[in-house]
């Protein structure tokens, strides 16, 4: 097999942990550090912007101002130099989620350190999903479990916060406690799946199983084809274009 | 505007047809068209690409090349040297895999009184659980109910699914949703509780659960906060690289191989979890893949070798729409939720060419089609061809804000290269997304070996030749909790003999026999993304053809 030349290939120059490399420009950060010849075990994960095992700290030469950004998800620019943040050491407290209440108390119990917010604005600026991490533990510290949950629903636990918080809270453990809080204590059960499961519990679909399951092939095509579907409910009538 | 002029003028069309195709329905294929369809364009029948097994209990099998390669490959261990005397850890059951699967069976185990370790390649929770973004079938609605769930997955598997699975499937599904209720999952709900939910491809009613499109995130986070809080212990970085049968051939323990100080561990334990996901790091056919770096078949590889048959497994999904635009993100997901909330897929003159929500392999066949034959693709700046997915039409059809609220993971991902989804279409082409097969279990999650218990990806029979969008959450927590069930009521009565490694000294002869001599070791653990001018350079200017 013959070496691939590189000879029409636009490079940038990055620096990944200070050693200098030239790689094809418009590839992700992740795939940069590929190309330079390594071979990942930490700092890599899903590879698609949901696990958060890539959190990537750079500063531009010349740009005193440190950024972050997945890497898998951020091009590589000419001059980053480049770190991974492949572990960051934060405290996830134990509890028993059933025994707790969806209050500050709970919150204030497990991550006293909360209280220490310094309110810097630290922790939005480096959060990569964008979230408003700040206001999210605050509205956790003040008992508003529901907020908490839903500002920070997004977050993939990537530790970015937390790496740079100078009140070393462990953010995201704080909203974990908080989602988990709302969904089992405020949010209200299915009605429906009540119902489903003391049906399913007294036989009710047992028999139409069986049958089906005992079912030949063509019987069971045929009875694919005739399905109803059930349609959308969807009307574009009263939201057009203009809205 | 970050689409090139060239992408432009097909947006164009795509608005101006707009109007007229809110308004129109399109049809329906039916079974008959659905199979001329695939095969005619599915990449599962350009047989070209796969081979028969030469060894294993599936010999004279089609499977992907890919996979080919790896189960005719040696093992890391050479077993005739490695000493199996030094026990590292005892444990009565001992779960491979820290994903949705493994994690779930881990909780159910531990809740049966037994002493369970769960060891994983990577980190605990870094699995394709965490990228399952659109959603979780259960027949809970008034409406609905397991009956036709049962038909819809037997249907989208091409009806040789096996009904044992599927029946525990759709059966189990209702008190799944309630068991991630209890946990403290995030479902989207009315405020009385009512879940709010989808259509997906292939289902007849809409039966798709979601946590925004971060579904399988929510899922999987929630599960390893509760399993950390009942003290599970997690091995990370330590994948499995072989099983330990004893001289019945029964499953009695794991060698794990730890990535960063490259040392090998012997775990003994009385029940053995497999729970190690796909495949899609095989690039099969050279596809690009929604998967996680860690997705490389390794459970198939060490359960086949130790004699467990596999089922399916000349089936790959192909998601439809993975990203075809940008470059930096290609071949990711797009999830089918896009779909289920009504946008439509166009061709490059502004037209519908397909039912949206057929099932996932028909989907693809189709696109594939407009893209080849019929000449109807959006072709991109660096050559890669695609259709539009319309996903403006989201917010027109259900009011504006929707996309933001129901699809914040998509928005956020092409925002981070200049595209707004809320006002401009996506570019789309399959992506290898699933392993339809796996290794063949019952219903209670047993395998063929004794001792031995596989659930989620790894496993076959279950989906059948195609799995619907919404069952692969559903297979990882029925089959994960079967698992975790079953394997500790094993552990409770078992008594594993001395470990051996003897079936993979049985399986070097076998290769040898069929007139395999090769280098190549499996499992692969990891796949090697370095360029290629890195690689030469790592042997020494060697360049092997």
């Amino acid at each position: 097999m013959a070496v691939q030349t590189e000879v029409a290939t636009e490079t940038v120059t990055v620096h990944i942990m200070g050693k200098r490399y030239e790689v094809p420009k418009g590839l992700t950060i992740l795939k940069a550090i590929e190309y330079a010849g390594y071979r990942l075990v930490r700092g890599v994960g899903c590879r698609g912007g949901f696990c958060g095992a890539c959190a990537t700290v750079y500063r531009k030469a010349g740009d005193f101002r440190l950024k972050v950004g997945l890497a898998c998800q951020t091009v590589a620019e000419d001059g980053m130099y480049l770190t991974q943040i492949p572990f960051y050491p934060a405290t996830k407290a134990i509890y028993d989620i059933n025994a707790l209440k969806p209050s500050a108390d709970a919150v204030l119990r497990y991550y006293p350190e909360v209280v220490r917010c310094l309110q810097c604005g630290t922790c939005l600026k480096v959060c990569p999903q964008e979230l408003d991490v700040m206001r999210y533990i605050a509205a956790a510290m003040r008992g508003d479990i529901a907020k908490a949950a839903d500002l920070s629903f997004d977050c993939i636990q990537c530790g970015l916060c937390t790496s740079r918080c100078p009140a070393e809270i462990s953010h995201y453990h704080v909203a974990m406690l908080s989602r988990r809080l709302y969904a089992k204590h405020i949010a209200s059960p299915a009605p429906h799946l009540t119902q489903r499961l003391e049906e399913i519990r007294a036989g009710k679909f047992d028999a139409e199983l069986e049958a089906l399951m005992k079912a030949d092939k063509e019987t069971l095509r045929k009875l694919y084809a005739e399905r109803d579907i059930e349609p959308e409910e969807l009307v574009p009538s009263t939201k057009t274009d203009e809205d | 505007m970050p689409y090139p002029e060239m992408m432009q003028e097909s947006i164009a069309k795509v608005e101006e047809t707009r109007s007229r195709r809110l308004r129109e329905s399109f049809p329906r294929l039916s079974l008959e068209e659905r199979q001329r369809l695939l095969e005619a364009y599915h990449p599962d029948y350009r047989r070209e690409t796969f081979r028969p097994l030469a060894v294993g209990p599936n010999k004279g099998d089609l499977v992907p090349n890919e996979l080919a390669d790896l189960l005719e490959a040696k093992s890391r261990i050479d077993p005739d040297l490695f000493d199996l005397s030094r026990v590292d850890y005892e444990t009565d059951v001992l779960i491979i895999g820290g994903g949705g699967a493994g994690t779930a069976a881990a909780l159910w185990a531990q809740e049966q009184g037994v002493d369970v370790l769960i060891a994983t390649k990577l980190r605990w929770g870094d699995a394709n659980t965490m990228m399952a973004q659109g959603g979780i079938q259960a027949a809970d609605k008034p409406n609905d109910s397991p009956a036709r769930h049962y038909l819809d997955v037997m249907g989208g598997g091409g009806f040789v699914n096996i009904p044992e699975l599927v029946k525990a499937l759709v059966t189990d599904a209702p008190f799944i949703i309630r068991w991630l209720e209890s946990l403290g999952v995030m479902f989207d709900k009315e405020p009385d509780g009512t879940m709010i939910t989808v259509h997906g491809g292939g289902t007849s009613r809409r039966r798709m659960h979601s946590c925004r499109d971060y579904t399988g995130m929510e899922i999987m986070r929630v599960l390893r906060d509760e399993a950390r809080n009942r003290g599970i212990q997690a091995w990370e970085f330590r994948p499995a690289v072989e099983l330990l049968l004893d001289e019945s051939r029964q499953c009695v323990g794991v060698i794990l191989y730890d990535l960063e100080t490259e040392e090998y561990f012997v775990v003994r334990a009385k029940a053995v979890v497999l729970a190690t996901g796909g495949m899609g790091r095989l690039h099969i056919q050279g596809f690009p893949t929604t998967n996680h770096y860690g997705a490389t078949a390794d459970g198939i590889v060490i359960a086949y070798r130790a004699g467990a048959r596999m089922i399916f497994m000349d089936t790959v999904q192909y998601h439809p729409t993975g990203v075809a635009y940008p470059e930096q993100i290609l071949g990711q997901l797009v999830t089918e939720k896009v779909r289920g909330l009504g946008a439509h897929l166009i061709n490059v003159d502004g037209e519908r060419f397909i039912y949206e929500l057929e099932t996932r392999d028909v989907v693809s066949a189709a696109i594939i089609r407009e893209c080849t034959d019929k000449g109807k693709g959006v072709v991109t700046p660096t050559g890669m061809v695609g259709v539009w997915l319309d996903t403006p039409m989201i917010d027109i059809l259900r009011g504006k804000g929707t996309i933001q609220r129901a699809l914040p993971a998509m928005v956020r991902q092409f925002a981070r290269f200049g595209i707004d989804i809320t006002k401009e279409p996506i570019l789309v082409y399959p992506t290898q997304h699933y392993q339809n097969g796996g290794i063949i279990i019952r219903d209670d999650a047993s395998s063929e070996i004794a001792g031995l218990f596989v659930a989620g990806e790894v496993s076959g029979g279950v989906h059948g030749r195609n799995r619907l969008m919404g069952n692969s959450l559903l297979d990882i927590l029925v089959f994960g909790r079967r698992a975790g069930l079953s394997a500790a009521e094993w552990a409770k009565q078992a008594s594993p003999g001395t470990p051996t490694l003897d079936h993979v000294r049985d399986y070097h002869r076998q290769l040898q026999e069929a007139g395999i001599n090769t280098d190549r070791v499996s499992p692969m653990l990891l796949p090697d993304y370095t360029s290629e001018i890195a690689r030469i350079r790592r042997l020494g200017g060697v360049t092997i053809g």
